[in-house]
């Protein structure tokens, strides 16, 4: 191993170290372990909900957001929708929900990978898993604004109905419906994840800190 | 050493880890994204215990006072009154007489919920109105003429183990010898059939407990297949009959080449009921005029109304269907204008039919829900007389016979198979039950419901003598049939009884001199009571004989058909059914096809240009999924109109032989744009001469954009 990769990667924990710390080294790899785990789980966890009510439908309409899929009474919506010449549902975030399964095996690998370096390169590749619900966050309101402020001015209710921003989370309003909005199970496993990484990192930090310094040290020394 | 294989172990891990995550990521299937929402919002309001205050009671008592109502009124308000938004607890299937349909009303809230087409057209529904091949005009033409009604009677619920299933509903129509058969999927008429073998069938619709059978009987003898035969040769050539429609469950429909009749002596059968458990493999049927009075007033003969009640007795047909069906499949039945029928003599060799005797014309037969009894009801005779089946099968084996009628059909002695007789009043037509061990019997003479204890195994149920009148309601007025709350199935509920009552007389507000038929409500909960009426609902169409009340969980309906492209008349996706983005029209010759979808608030294409006398076949599928949001259309001047249900799939044929310009548009308000919802179709007359379909595509290709 050149100097460079193990400047990089980290020092390796002696077995006799280990042994006499075994819950000092093995904590971060656990903890990161469980945030993999998460994000793999919010795959299977809606990210976000809408539920529309209006007077004519005593049961709701509900749009549920996966991270790969959009559910729900999509079709129903995109009906209505035409009235106000809103663009149908599916054309929005195509890429995102084709790439969203490849991005969370992406994240799950690269924290793994963090898990095995033991010196402070590794934030670098936590960095998309804690931002991720950030990112989320932003998509989903970039992409609620674009719709909702292009809307086709040749509709049959574009005189009625001017552009305007849905509500991505919380309570809103469009004609005589009434919109909730709130986080899904699966993006809260994401944020859980987020949070358990940084948390993570604190232990990863006390783990091999030391080490990373006796192994710098002992480098220039030799 | 050790660091490698740490390395190898970490190797192993990561691609554990690896295909462990992708096998997670395809498990994700669409499957799991349909979890329903989260509701934010109920429906209707709950119901919570209530105690009402001193100041409620002066309220109600001055509200009961303005409109003069006394206490039990309020009790039957209390009873009946469904608030906004809650649902009835039991469903009656009505026949609607005269009017050839089946209406559909909430119990106890007596609400008319809709009705059902069977034998006559009806435009809301889009039945008989789909243009000049619409198969359900074809299914309502006998012999090429063009039948637009029926005299429905006896409504019959699917039955599992002798108990409603809630899957289907058949009906007879007794002017015409037809049978329906209606999906409550969707409640839709499916089919159709027609008895060849005669005209007139007032015991339909009756089903074994299995619905592996039908019963259709007979009433006014004709010649087996209904040819010319004069009155003279009444004995000899014209006779009664009951048929055994075959139900193919999975199917949906009645399948016509495994179903058989027994040829009946020309004695005018009358109501008809399928035994169970105990009398399981058999079934009755009354009769009348066994007399064989050939009427004839006007030469001095007695009238059919008194020749045929001369005599004391008439006969219970008592027969055994599973022999029946033996003896058809073992190839004993004669082939009668195409159908096969089992002759009378084939019935008295194989021990198929039995008679027992009955007290003269009676009116209803009615087995027990144990199956151990038959209830005749007397018509002209003021008993019920019961006759045991246990009686009835040890009367068989002993040959206990007083002898033979004329067509060679044993007659079982009355005194061997008759088990009680009680004296109810006047006029006893029809018997149902409930789970307490009462029968309860209309009294159309004496316009009443009679509450009579049984014996037997139900004499533990209740502290009254077995065999005995209990109660007598009056009704308003003339009753028929009753109905209770699953009252003719082997576990009645005896909760509500409904008495369909012929005339209304002064119940309602005049309606010219045809007036309406009164369904009153009441509640036979509690043995030891009266039977109060809690409701009058007045019936403004047609004279419904016969219904049916199921528990309305049993139903399964569909509140939106299941897959857009839905054909109703074979209950899956019509590979015809025009998708979105291929609508258009093409010709081939003086063929035109119109592929159109339907949305809120478009048709798809808005233009549509043919040449007269093109013969246009028209599709349409309805790109809908929410509850009720259904569509109509409609082509004035053409005779057509259709309901267009969410995610139902349609087609029409017709000739534009009458030149001009239609609008056609959606006859549902379906929407804020609904008057929108239009089109225009264009029939270019001949002389005109210009060659329509280039024009009709291109208007075709401007409309779907």
């Amino acid at each position: 191993m050149s100097r460079f990769v193990r400047a990089i990667v980290g020092p390796r924990v002696p077995p006799a170290e280990f042994a006499r710390r075994p819950v000092r080294y093995a904590l971060p790899t656990l903890i990161f372990m469980a945030a993999r785990v998460l994000l793999i789980v919010s795959i299977f966890f809606p990210y976000w909900h809408m539920e529309l009510d209006a007077p004519q439908y005593p049961n709701g309409l509900f749009l549920t957001a996966y991270c790969n899929l959009l559910t729900g009474d999509v079709r129903e919506i995109d009906g209505l929708n035409h009235y106000i010449g809103m663009r149908p549902l599916g054309e929005a975030a195509q890429f995102e929900r084709a790439a969203a399964i490849y991005m969370i095996i992406a994240m799950f690998l690269l924290i793994e990978g963090a898990a095995f370096i033991h010196s402070k390169w590794a934030v670098l590749l936590a960095i998309p898993a804690i931002t991720f619900p950030a990112g989320f966050y932003i998509d989903l309101f970039y992409w609620m604004r674009k719709f909702g402020m292009n809307l086709d001015p040749e509709a049959p209710l574009s005189s009625s109905v001017k552009p305007f921003v849905p509500t991505v989370i919380g309570e809103g309003g469009i004609g005589q419906f009434k919109t909730y909005a709130e986080w899904g199970t699966g993006y809260w496993l994401a944020v859980w994840a987020a949070g358990l990484i940084v948390v993570g990192f604190l232990f990863h930090m006390r783990a091999y800190r030391p080490l990373f310094k006796k192994m710098k040290a002992g480098a220039l020394g030799a | 050493m050790m660091r490698g294989s740490k390395v190898a172990g970490a190797r192993g891990a990561w691609r554990l880890t690896l295909v462990g995550g992708l096998a997670l990521t395809m498990l994700a299937p669409e499957a799991w994204a349909q979890q329903p929402g989260r509701r934010r919002r109920g429906g209707g309001a709950e119901a919570a215990p209530i105690e009402i205050t001193a100041e409620q009671t002066a309220q109600l008592t001055r509200i009961a006072n303005d409109r003069k109502l006394n206490f039990d009124d309020l009790m039957a308000a209390a009873k009946t009154f469904m608030p906004s938004g809650r649902h009835d607890e039991y469903v009656l299937f009505a026949s609607g007489g005269q009017s050839g349909q089946i209406f559909a009303i909430g119990v106890p809230s007596m609400r008319l919920l809709r009705s059902i087409a069977v034998f006559t057209p009806e435009s809301w529904q889009g039945y008989g109105f789909g243009g000049d091949t619409d198969p359900v005009r074809e299914r309502l033409r006998i012999n090429g003429r063009d039948v637009q009604w029926g005299d429905t009677h006896h409504p019959a619920l699917s039955e599992t183990k002798g108990d409603y299933d809630g899957q289907f509903l058949f009906i007879g129509d007794k002017a015409n010898a037809r049978l329906g058969v209606i999906d409550l999927r969707d409640w839709e008429t499916k089919q159709i059939v027609k008895n060849p073998l005669t005209l007139s069938s007032h015991g339909a619709a009756f089903v074994t407990p299995n619905t592996d059978y039908i019963i259709e009987g007979g009433q006014y003898p004709t010649t087996l297949g209904s040819s010319y035969a004069p009155i003279s040769e009444y004995k000899e050539k014209y006779r009664g009959m009951v048929t055994m429609w075959k139900f193919d469950r999975m199917k949906g429909r009645i399948d016509e080449s495994q179903s058989f009749a027994l040829e009946l002596p020309p004695y005018w059968q009358d109501l008809a009921d399928a035994g169970k458990l105990a009398s399981d493999g058999w079934f009755f049927v009354n009769s009348f005029n066994t007399e064989m009075a050939t009427g004839g007033i006007e030469d001095g003969n007695p009238p059919f109304e008194a020749g045929a009640s001369k005599r004391d007795m008439d006969y219970l047909h008592i027969v055994n269907w599973k022999k029946a069906e033996a003896a058809f499949k073992a190839g004993k039945a004669e082939m009668i204008n195409g159908f096969p029928v089992l002759r009378l003599s084939t019935l008295a060799s194989e021990g198929i039919m039995y008679f027992a005797p009955e007290p003269k014309s009676p009116h209803g037969v009615d087995v027990t829900p144990n199956g151990q009894y038959m209830v005749v009801a007397g018509k002209l005779d003021p008993h019920v007389t019961v006759y045991s089946m246990e009686k009835i099968k040890k009367a068989i084996a002993d040959k206990a016979f007083s002898g033979t009628d004329d067509f060679g059909i044993p007659v079982l002695n009355f005194d061997a198979v008759m088990e009680a007789q009680v004296e109810l009043g006047l006029g006893p037509l029809h018997t149902q039950f409930d789970d307490k061990g009462y029968a309860y019997t209309s009294l159309f003479l004496d316009s009443a419901v009679a509450r009579w204890s049984l014996g037997g195994e139900y004499d533990a149920l209740n502290d009254d003598r077995p065999w005995k009148l209990v109660q007598k309601t009056p009704v308003q007025y003339n009753i028929g049939h009753l109905c209770a709350a699953e009252g003719d199935t082997v576990s009645p509920d005896g909760r509500y009884l409904i008495s369909m009552s012929k005339w209304s007389v002064d119940r309602f507000l005049p309606t010219g001199p045809l007036l309406p038929q009164n369904f009153q409500l009441l509640d036979i909960v509690e043995p030891g009571t009266t039977m109060p009426v809690i409701y009058d609902s007045p019936i403004g169409v047609g004279e419904p004989h016969y219904c049916q009340m199921i528990k309305a969980d049993k139903l399964q309906t569909w509140t939106v058909y299941p897959e857009v492209g839905w054909d109703p008349h074979t209950q899956a996706i019509s590979p015809n059914a025009p998708k979105s983005g291929q609508e258009g029209v093409t010709r081939n010759g003086s063929q035109v096809l119109v592929n159109m979808t339907a949305v809120r608030s478009h048709f798809v294409p808005e233009h549509v240009v043919v040449n007269e006398g093109d013969t246009v076949t028209w599709r349409i599928t309805v790109v809908e999924t929410a509850q009720d949001a259904t569509h109509g259309f409609c082509i004035g001047g053409y005779n057509i109109n259709l309901s267009m249900e969410p995610s139902e799939y349609l087609e029409f044929t017709f000739v534009a032989d009458q030149p001009g310009t239609f609008p056609f548009y959606c006859t549902e308000f379906c929407s804020a744009l609904h008057l929108e919802m239009a089109g225009y179709l264009y029939v270019k007359p001949k002389d005109a001469g210009a060659q329509a379909p280039a024009e009709g595509s291109e208007a075709v290709a401007s409309g779907s954009k």
